[in-house]
C-alpha cells in the first residue's frame, strides 16, 4: 500500500493546553479514515495540522514523502494537492459559484479560462448544481453551499480530501445530499480524512474509524469492529451517548 | 438687495476676481483627489503590514528572516501612525515646505498633495485594518487551503471584501479631506480658502468672499455626502442579493 500521509509523534498545544498528544498514524492511498470523538478531543486540530492550517508544536507530517513541517517546504505547493472542506463552507461571497471554483485553478494550475470553466461545469453537473453556476453563494442553501465547496476543492485534483465536520452546520434534511457526494467520492477511491458525527456514514463508507480523545488516537479499528466490539471504556461510553 | 449686488460686483466681477475662487477651487479639488489616492495607497500598505504581522504572531508560520523584516516594518508603521496622528497637519505641511522641499522646484500644490496624502494615509490605514479584520478567518483559511499564497489570498479574496465594507468610510475620509485642505494656504498654495482671503484683502469686504467660500465648501461636502449615502445603500442591496 502506498503511504500518502505519515504522522510522527505529532504534538500541538495552545498555551499550556496540550491538544494533540504524540500522535502517530499513517494514511494510505485510498483510505477513508473517519475521526470521531468528544468535542475538545483534538479531531479538528489534528485534521487542520495535516495541511498546516495549524502549525504543530512538535513532530513531523510527511505528505508523499515530503516533511511539510519543515520550514523549507513550500506549503502552497503541498496544499494544492490537499483539498479541504470546512464546517462553515467558506465560499467566497463576492464571487459567483463559477468564479469560486475557477479562481485557484486559474491562478495556481494555470488552467485557461475555457478549460477551467468546462471543468467547473462538469463538476457542477455531477453534484446537480449546474443551474447555480452564475449565482452568488448567499443564494444557495447550506447543503448546496457545501456541495459547491466540495467541488471547488476537487477542481485542484487533490490527492487527498480533508473534511472538517462537513455536515455539522447543516439543517438535518440537507445532510443526506452532502453525504451522497462524499460517498461517491469514496467509491471513486479518493483518499479522505473525515471528522464527523455521522456514525452511519462512518459505518458505511470508512475503512478505518479512529476515536480521538484527550489528544490521542485512543482506539482505531475497522468500522465493523469499531462499532460492534469497541475495546475501550471511554469509546463505549461515547458510543452509548451518540448511537 | 442693491447692496448685495454691489458687493458681488466688487468681490467677484471687478478685476475678474472670481478667478481667485475658481482657481482656488481647482487647486482644492486637485489636492483632495490626489491626496486621497495617495492616502489609500499608503493606508493599504500600512494596514497590510500590520494585519500580516498580527496574523503571523498568532500562527507563527514564517521563517525567521521574514519575521524580522516584518517586525521592523511593523514598528516603522507604528511610528508613522503615532507621529502623523499625534501632530497637527499644518505643522506637517510646514515641515515639508520649509524644511524638506526647500528648493522650490516642487510646487506648493505638489507638496500639499504629498502632505495631505501622508496624513490621510495614517487614518485610512486604520480604516483598512478594521476592514481586513472584519473578514471571517475562514476566508483566509479557504484561500490558503486551495493552495493560494498569502498575497494572492489577500489580493483576490480578502481585500475585495474588505474594500466593500470600508467604502463608505473612505468616502467620509474624502469629505473630511476637502475641508482639511483649507490650511494649504500656509504653504503658499492658492486653494479655495486662500482665494477668498486674497479677495478680502483687496476689497476690504470680509463678509462676501468668506461666505461665498464657506458656501462652496458646504455645497461640495453635501454633494459628496449624498453620493456616499447612495453608495452605502447600493452596497447593502448587493449584500441582500
Amino acid at each position: 500500500m502506498e503511504k500518502l500521509l505519515e504522522v510522527k509523534d505529532l504534538c500541538k498545544s495552545f498555551g499550556d493546553h496540550l491538544v494533540l498528544n504524540h500522535i502517530n498514524t499513517t494514511i494510505n492511498k485510498g483510505d477513508v479514515l473517519c475521526l470521531v470523538g468528544p468535542s475538545g478531543g483534538g479531531k479538528s486540530t489534528f485534521l487542520r495540522t495535516l495541511n498546516l492550517l495549524e502549525v504543530p508544536t512538535s513532530g513531523q507530517i510527511y505528505f508523499e514523502g515530503i516533511d511539510i513541517t519543515n520550514s523549507k517546504t513550500n506549503i502552497d505547493e503541498i496544499r494544492k494537492k490537499i483539498g479541504m472542506v470546512f464546517q462553515h463552507f467558506n465560499l467566497f461571497p463576492h464571487l459567483t459559484i463559477l468564479e469560486n471554483m475557477t479562481l485557484a485553478p486559474k491562478k495556481i494550475l494555470k488552467l485557461s479560462e475555457d478549460n477551467a470553466n468546462n471543468k467547473a461545469k462538469e463538476l457542477l453537473k455531477r453534484v446537480g448544481l449546474i443551474d447555480k453556476i452564475n449565482t452568488y453563494p448567499n443564494m444557495l442553501s447550506g447543503g448546496q453551499k457545501q456541495r459547491v465547496a466540495i467541488v471547488r476543492s476537487l477542481m485542484m485534483n487533490p490527492d487527498v480530501m480533508l473534511f472538517d465536520e462537513p455536515t455539522s452546520a447543516l439543517d438535518p434534511e440537507m445532510v443526506g445530499e452532502v453525504l451522497d457526494v462524499m460517498k461517491e467520492l469514496a467509491r471513486e477511491k479518493m483518499t479522505m480524512v473525515v471528522v464527523t458525527h455521522e456514525m452511519g456514514f462512518a459505518k458505511e463508507v470508512a475503512n478505518r474509524v479512529a476515536f480521538l480523545d484527550e489528544g490521542q488516537f485512543a482506539y482505531e479499528n475497522t468500522p465493523k469492529l469499531f462499532f460492534e466490539n469497541p475495546n475501550n471504556d471511554r469509546l463505549k461510553s461515547f458510543l452509548s451517548k451518540v448511537l | 438687495m442693491e447692496n448685495i449686488l454691489k458687493a458681488l460686483q466688487l468681490n467677484l466681477i471687478k478685476d475678474n476676481r472670481y478667478l481667485y475662487i475658481l482657481d482656488g477651487l481647482k487647486n482644492t479639488m486637485i489636492i483632495t483627489i490626489f491626496a486621497t489616492i495617495l492616502g489609500i495607497i499608503l493606508g493599504l500598505i500600512v494596514a497590510l503590514i500590520r494585519t500580516t504581522y498580527d496574523n503571523n504572531k498568532k500562527s507563527n508560520s514564517m521563517n525567521s528572516i521574514s519575521q524580522v523584516v516584518l517586525k521592523i516594518a511593523n514598528s516603522l508603521c507604528n511610528i508613522y501612525l503615532t507621529v502623523i496622528r499625534g501632530t497637527p497637519v499644518v505643522i506637517q505641511l510646514m515641515i515639508l515646505f520649509f524644511c524638506i522641499f526647500t528648493s522650490r522646484e516642487v510646487s506648493g500644490v505638489m507638496i500639499a498633495i504629498i502632505g495631505f496624502g501622508i496624513n490621510s494615509g495614517a487614518y485610512v490605514a486604520e480604516v483598512f485594518r478594521s476592514g481586513l479584520m472584519s473578514i471571517d478567518i475562514g476566508q483566509m483559511e479557504a484561500g490558503r487551503s486551495l493552495g493560494l499564497s498569502y498575497i494572492d489570498t489577500m489580493k483576490y479574496i480578502i481585500i475585495p471584501q474588505a474594500f466593500k465594507v470600508i467604502l463608505p468610510t473612505l468616502g467620509n475620509e474624502f469629505i473630511v479631506l476637502i475641508k482639511e485642505t483649507s490650511v494649504a494656504g500656509y504653504v503658499a498654495v492658492q486653494d479655495l480658502t486662500k482665494g477668498g482671503d486674497i479677495i478680502r484683502s483687496r476689497t476690504y469686504d470680509a463678509w462676501t468672499p468668506l461666505l461665498i467660500v464657506a458656501g462652496i465648501y458646504l455645497f461640495l461636502t453635501c454633494v459628496f455626502s449624498i453620493f456616499v449615502k447612495k453608495l452605502e445603500i447600493n452596497l447593502r442591496k448587493n449584500e441582500r442579493k
